[in-house]
């Protein structure tokens, strides 16, 4: 149906809570790419055919993700008047498990995630009760939602929705407050009120530069130009960087609602989102919602009876890096190669085929209705003095808890790692931490104190960026991770600049040459001095950050780089080369495993038979390569690595 | 006329204008690989960096793409800037060590010895043939192909430049001048396009003067009589 009034809006609500919550028993499966690769597809198919079999009265219901990607598939029951009960790494097995001891009304207690007796409505400043009648035993010591330490000391503003509603139901988005706001919006609302709105917020853009996005949209406002466009940035690059991903698989609308707030502020008519092709999931449900929001009239001509009329565009992207950077996405669009050009002139005023256009991440649209709904005073007081609002992460690497993650700004590296995180794994020991993605720095234990903002994070060489976040135990070694770093930037550099391009080659070939033996004293300074030329002579962001990577682990792992150098010596046992293998002789038991795996004939030395005494064996260093074979077949510790 | 400071002594630009127009113009050297006038600035070779202050904020940029804006202090030879050309020639140098321009630049600034593994290339990647084609003669006939380290300029798909007229602008302007044509009886050759062209020949001086393709196309869109081009420019003269 056409959305022509409030009223209508009420509507819908009222048939989004019918699914959100409805009377029979709700079982959901968090169907983002993080559950389907671990099987979510399955399991969800399980709980059908098993509720099919049973005759049960179960409503079966697909989520995005929740967050806690590590403990996917994660399974919710919703059963009126008992507290909604979360299950974690459920496989089809457990599923058909779940639903039939439910059939029997038991608890399953194996499995059991938290459980929540609310949710929290956060764009309309209230908490939606399941008016929890009766605690089913088994589940009185479960810890709830906010008891679990990965969740505590979250803030869920971006991801407010994300595993809660059926991202493909936009009368579900609807239900829990959502197109309400833009109601609001371009009913009641002057476009330079909102626009005040987003600048007294203090939200800053959420992509990774961190320009105040109010400023933004008020420069792109007052600029000359019959025609002005909004775009959203959903090219998201960063290895290990999944945030925007998550946002659109899990509650495209509260995007989509964004950019029609900010075109309707800004004086755009049309819009495009620019999402990489590598998305396929985020694709399907973006091209659901924007075909659901121009079926109900919320695009279009004459949104709500308003008079305004806005169009949005999806446009894939071919999957390079560097097409998140402003000037060639936009050039993408136009269709010619995805190259940065010189910003004397901002986009603002000349972006889009010329035309004023506005930018911004997937992340900083999403936060807009909620900005607009709960007011800036509510939004400036989350954060610091100049972050201000939560930030979305991404936590992977060494740390017990990996997932999305959304914070308020000001919260310490240390809380993140730690108490949401979980500290690091078999009792390794933290080394550092790289947030903003492959042009980000690595930021040592020295600095977990660090608040999480977005000039803090700058001023310690390494930045906020799109909220990639790798944490790094003491088996990693720095060299090797800029190495890394450099090779994927070497490949997404377009090329274009010289000293992007030679620049970030360069130090990959350095840095190789360090990891494989063949380092010399000079080096660590001609890296610093390619990684300043870098960053200083290159024309846009990506080669103004990528040598952070680099210059970041020299300024806080110097040492290690000069273990490489001087002696030869890999610390984190990582570079293969620099690693010597010894067969501690009192040791061996001269089985002769090692011999017989080594692929070089290596290793010397003379089985032990009932028969014969043997002799211990022992490696060649001249024909060893390092390959670790003989390391992984000794089953009694005797070889050695140094 | 806007003006404004390069290395303290006032200049004027027009507007839309660039940095490097205007010093070129006054006499101040910039390096410089990738500008060339007859095309819009690109900014790839990073070699024409300067300082620039504007409202009290100084950073380095590339003089071919900053626009000339009033009041700003232009600074051409600040250490930094300096030091930022010295490495950016260097990377140049070790990519095409045989480059008879790289090398003389790169002696000017006093850049004797290359720190990184020397390759065996000879494009600097200015990408200037492209634009020339693209820009001023429209055969739209080469691009640059891949990203990053992997980035060159060819032909579509690696083969003959089937768009290319043989007119050899890009064999002019490329400052580094490694795209050669060759002329062979009645072929005209481009030697890096891979692009071959049989050529008319004058009926009056009996001359082969330049590519059929070529002239048929010119013919085409000046919708030029079909005879237009049987006598060579020199004999019509």
């Amino acid at each position: 149906m056409k959305i022509l009034k409030k009223g209508d809006l009420e509507k819908i609500r009222e048939a989004g809570l019918q699914t959100l919550f409805p009377k029979e028993t709700k079982i959901s499966v968090g169907m983002a790419t993080c559950g389907l690769s671990t099987g979510a597809d399955r399991v969800y198919e399980a709980i059908q055919k098993e509720v099919e079999r049973s005759k049960l009265r179960m409503h079966v219901a697909k989520t995005g993700c929740i967050g806690f990607c590590q403990r996917e598939p994660v399974v919710d029951i919703l059963e009126p008047g008992k507290p909604r009960v979360f299950y974690q790494e459920v496989t089809p097995e457990k599923a058909v498990e779940l639903v039939r001891r439910w059939g029997e009304s038991q608890v399953v207690s194996d499995w059991l995630f938290f459980k929540m007796e609310k949710e929290d409505w956060i764009g309309e400043d209230r908490f939606y009760d399941y008016s929890v009648r009766q605690i089913p035993k088994g589940l009185d010591g479960t810890p709830h939602y906010h008891q679990i330490p990965f969740y505590n000391k979250q803030l869920k503003v971006a991801l407010r929705n994300c595993g809660f509603i059926n991202p493909d139901h936009i009368e579900e988005y609807i239900a829990r407050g959502g197109y309400f706001t833009l109601c609001r919006a371009l009913l009641e609302m002057k476009p330079e009120e909102i626009i005040g709105e987003v600048k007294a917020s203090g939200l800053r853009g959420r992509g990774g530069a961190g320009f105040l996005t109010g400023n933004k949209w008020e420069t792109c406002r007052k600029s000359k130009g019959d025609r002005k466009y909004v775009l959203c940035n959903a090219d998201e690059g960063d290895p290990g960087a999944y945030m925007d991903r998550s946002v659109l698989e899990g509650d495209p609308h509260s995007v989509i609602e964004g950019m029609i707030i900010g075109a309707y502020a800004i004086g755009a008519h049309e819009g495009f989102i620019y999402v990489r092709d590598e998305y396929p999931l985020a694709i399907q449900k973006l091209q659901t919602a924007i075909r659901q929001a121009v079926e109900m009239g919320l695009l279009g001509e004459d949104i709500l009876g308003s008079g305004f009329s806005f169009r949005i565009n999806l446009f894939r992207g071919g999957g390079a890096f560097v097409c998140g950077e402003s000037t060639a996405l936009m050039a993408s669009i136009e269709g010619n190669v995805g190259e940065p050009r010189a910003k004397h002139i901002h986009t603002t005023e000349s972006g889009l085929w010329d035309k004023p256009s506005n930018l911004n991440n997937v992340e900083t649209w999403n936060n807009i209705p909620v900005i607009i709904s709960r007011g800036a005073d509510w939004y400036s007081k989350i954060g610091t003095e100049k972050s201000k609002g939560t930030k979305v992460f991404s936590i992977v690497g060494k740390v017990n808890n990996t997932g999305l993650i959304e914070v308020p700004m000001g919260i310490t590296l240390r809380e993140i790692v730690y108490d949401i995180g979980g500290g690091i794994p078999e009792g390794k020991k933290f080394k550092a931490v790289q947030t903003g993605g492959p042009s980000g720095g690595c930021i040592p234990e020295s600095l977990l104190d660090l608040p999480v903002d977005f000039d803090r994070l700058t001023e310690v060489g390494s930045m906020m960026g799109s909220g990639g976040m790798i944490v790094m135990d003491d088996s990693t070694c720095m060299v090797d991770v800029a190495k890394y770093f450099m090779d994927f930037l070497k490949g997404e550099s377009c090329g274009k600049c010289t000293s992007c391009r030679e620049g970030t080659k360069r130090m990959h070939e350095i840095l190789t040459e360090i990891s494989e033996g063949r380092g010399k004293p000079e080096h660590i300074s001609l890296l610093e001095e390619l990684g300043w030329v870098t960053a200083e002579a290159s024309l846009c962001a990506l080669g103004g950050t990528a040598p952070n990577p680099v210059l970041s682990t020299i300024r806080y792992f110097r040492h290690e780089y000069e273990e490489h150098i001087l002696n030869k010596r890999c610390p984190a046992k990582v570079c293969r080369a620099l690693l010597k293998y010894r067969i501690l002789s009192d040791v061996c038991t001269m089985c002769g495993r090692c011999a017989k795996v080594c692929p070089e004939k290596a290793i010397s030395g003379k089985t032990k038979t009932k028969k014969e005494k043997g002799i211990p064996f022992r490696i060649d260093e001249q024909k060893c390569i390092q390959c670790g074979m003989c390391f992984e077949a000794c089953k009694f510790k005797a070889i050695e690595v140094q | 006329m806007i003006p404004f400071t390069i290395d303290g002594k006032p200049v004027e630009g027009k507007e839309g204008g660039t940095l490097l127009e205007v010093a070129l113009e006054a006499g101040v050297d910039i390096p410089h690989l990738c500008y060339n006038e007859s095309v819009k600035p690109y900014g790839a070779c990073r070699l024409c960096l300067v300082e620039v202050e504007r409202h009290g904020r100084r950073r380095m940029t590339t003089s071919c793409t900053y626009p000339v804006l009033e009041g700003i202090k232009v600074f051409t030879g600040t250490e930094k800037v300096l030091r930022a050309r010295r490495m950016i020639i260097e990377l140049l140098l070790a990519m095409c060590p045989g480059d008879k321009k790289i090398q003389e630049m790169a002696r000017e600034m006093g850049v004797d010895e290359v720190r990184f593994k020397k390759e065996d290339k000879d494009c600097i990647l200015c990408g200037l043939c492209a634009r020339v084609c693209e820009e001023v003669v429209g055969a739209n006939a080469i691009h640059f192909a891949f990203r990053g380290d992997r980035r060159e300029m060819v032909a579509p798909f690696l083969g003959e430049a089937m768009n290319c007229i043989a007119c050899g602008a890009c064999v002019v302007v490329c400052p580094v001048d490694v795209i050669k044509m060759k002329e062979e009886g009645d072929e005209r050759t481009i030697l890096r396009w891979k692009r071959t062209l049989k050529m008319k020949q004058c009926k009056v001086c009996g001359n082969y003067f330049a590519p059929w393709f070529q002239l048929e196309k010119f013919r085409e869109k000046a919708r030029l009589p079909k005879d237009f081009y049987d006598v060579c420019y020199t004999c019509r003269s």
